[in-house]
């Protein structure tokens, strides 16, 4: 358990920390937030001792830490910072294997340590544990970083800011697999990002601060329904519309379209659309690969001076592929005359298709489904 | 040329002896003490270090010849007069160099360090000089080859050395004295230089070579 008693901290004349106090239990994933000046790093600096308070206390598990050895406190502490920070002189298994030895485990220990810390992220400990960290990718040196942290599985982790300099896909996975050790190994995290969507995803608990107090302290679902100010819900705002709203094509279909084989009969195929009352057909070819639509127009016009359907069969359909950007088919339907787009597969078989019904009901979904929590 | 040899190819060969032996021996205690000033340097306020850098600088610009001279005036004619020129000399660029290393190490590493619970014994034993090795030899290697072209000053005080052979060729206008004092010790250098240049990129691990 982390407590903080009325802290305060200033650098020179300007105050960063105004009486600060709140608690964090074990086991909790804590994230601080805020405005950029906020006081959110210097908050979480304290808790190893990188800063000290000008006033207060800060307590773990009921003993102030202002009495203990700072570098011994500091590896019971793991700490992960954004600029990753694996040492370039050391191979993947030594930079893990950092505070065990500080700790003078033995060889064996740190090196199965190394071993099953690299499997619980999937890095085989053969292929990568003699590497440089030169030689990995920024999001395989987090992971690394990550582990280094956890490798005298301290009860508590700090993390500035860790996935802010990678990429979008990279950050999610690697957010998942945070929150993943977190639970299976029950360890207390305080993390520190300006990015909301981040701290939704992961928080227990969001602190939300502003110039050096609390803005509001209280888990992601009661946060998005009650904001303690504007600040804090503009904050939100940005997050709950656009980022966590679904945007891929795959969102926003039907599934099961009516769709027939190429080598249907003319008649057949009138029949199924007056069945199931619909104008159109997606054909698709022996592969169950996409071919065109058949549109009951053809079907009137030139329906009895052929035998086959391939003839009737148009192109002059929209297509976009699964994992496209929604948005551009959003406008693609507004602005055109064309009631739908087909969903294609990256094998070209036939995912669904988007209609204006389709995606408006999505989008009513995600707003008033997030804002009713 | 064999005549040459037969008269003094032993000479010669005792010659180079020496000659490495200063050498090896100025710039070893120069590693010694470049190291320990440089982090010692590294460890004092910028404003500090600031000033006393150009200081040692100007130190360093007083010739050879000239430092030796007064030390000989002072010790006499011993090989520790050489020496300690040559140690002084040694020490600059290799302390310059540790301080220039120490002072590029990246912030983030130490942070790391810091928070990993580091004492700050041990992130500069773990972090700091490892990483600013590359750097460390480049200034041996700087001085090391420095060393080999200012041993030749000793024979200036009778301390023998490849200077012998040049000397002893400049005053009695013998063009072949020269070239075989002074090929060796162009040799030496190069020789030197290319082992520590090897040694250089061994101790960067992972890492493109830093020049």
């Amino acid at each position: 358990m982390i407590q903080f008693e009325h802290v305060s901290k200033s650098y020179g004349r300007s105050a960063i920390l105004h009486d600060l106090s709140f608690t964090v239990p074990d086991g909790q994933f804590l994230v601080l937030i805020g405005p950029s000046g906020c006081g959110k790093t210097t908050t979480m600096k304290m808790i190893n001792r990188l800063l000290e308070p000008d006033g207060g206390r800060v307590l773990i598990d009921g003993k102030d830490i202002a009495d203990m050895n700072p570098v011994e406190l500091r590896r019971h502490i793991g700490y992960v910072i954004q600029q990753i920070g694996l040492f370039p002189n050391m191979t993947v298994e030594q930079n893990i294997c950092v505070v065990p030895k500080l700790l003078k485990y033995s060889k064996e220990q740190s090196a199965e340590i190394a071993r099953n810390l690299l499997e619980l992220v999937n890095l085989p400990y053969d292929q990568y544990a003699k590497k440089y960290p030169s030689e990995l990718s920024g999001g395989q040196q987090q992971r690394i970083g990550v582990l280094r942290a956890l490798a005298a599985s301290p009860p508590v982790v700090l993390m500035d800011e860790p996935f802010g300099a990678l990429d979008p896909m990279t950050r999610e996975t690697l957010q998942d697999e945070v929150k993943k050790l977190q639970k299976q190994l029950h360890k207390t995290i305080v993390f520190v990002t300006h990015d909301m969507g981040e701290a939704l995803r992961l928080a227990d608990t969001i602190l939300f601060m502003n110039g050096g107090k609390i803005e509001q302290m209280a888990p992601p679902e009661e946060m998005l329904e009650r904001p303690a100010s504007d600040l804090v819900r503009s904050f939100l705002g940005k997050h709950t519309v656009s980022e966590s709203a679904p945007i891929r094509a795959e969102d926003f279909m039907r599934k099961n379209p009516y769709k027939v084989s190429k080598d249907r009969g003319v008649l057949e195929c009138a029949e199924m659309m007056a069945r199931s009352g619909v104008d159109t057909l997606l054909v698709t070819d022996e592969n169950d690969r996409y071919l065109g639509v058949l549109p009951i127009r053809n079907i009137r016009l030139y329906g009895r001076t052929v035998d086959s359907i391939v003839p009737l069969i148009t192109k002059e359909v929209h297509t976009i592929h699964a994992e496209d950007d929604a948005r551009e088919t959003m406008e693609y339907l507004v602005t055109s005359q064309d009631n739908y787009v087909v969903v294609l597969n990256s094998d070209e078989t036939i995912a669904g298709i988007i209609t204006k019904n389709s995606m408006a009901r999505v989008v009513a979904d995600t707003l008033w489904g997030e804002a009713q929590g | 040329m064999s005549a040459f040899f037969d008269a003094y190819g032993a000479l010669l060969g005792r010659s180079i002896l020496i000659h490495l032996g200063y050498v090896l021996a100025s710039v070893s205690i120069g590693l010694v003490c470049g190291v320990i000033l440089g982090i010692l340097l590294s460890r004092l306020p910028p404003k500090w270090s600031a000033f006393l850098l150009p200081v040692l600088s100007i130190f360093q610009t007083i010739p050879g010849i000239v430092f030796l001279g007064l030390l000989f005036l002072a010790l006499g004619m011993i090989p520790a007069t050489v020496l300690i020129a040559l140690c002084v000399y040694a020490t600059f660029p290799i302390l310059k160099n540790t301080y220039t290393g120490l002072s590029q190490v990246e912030n983030r590493y130490l942070e790391a360090a810091r928070g990993c619970g580091m004492s700050p014994m041990q992130i500069l034993v773990r972090v700091e000089l490892p990483l600013a090795l590359p750097s460390i030899i480049g200034g041996l290697r700087m001085s090391t080859v420095y060393t080999v072209s200012w041993t030749v000053l000793a024979s200036m005080i009778g301390l023998g050395g490849l200077g012998d052979f040049i000397y002893q060729g400049i005053s009695s206008n013998n063009n072949l004295l020269i070239v075989a004092g002074a090929i060796p010790a162009a040799l030496m250098a190069v020789v030197l230089g290319a082992i520590l240049d090897w040694l250089q990129k061994k101790a960067t691990p992972g890492r493109e070579a830093v020049s």
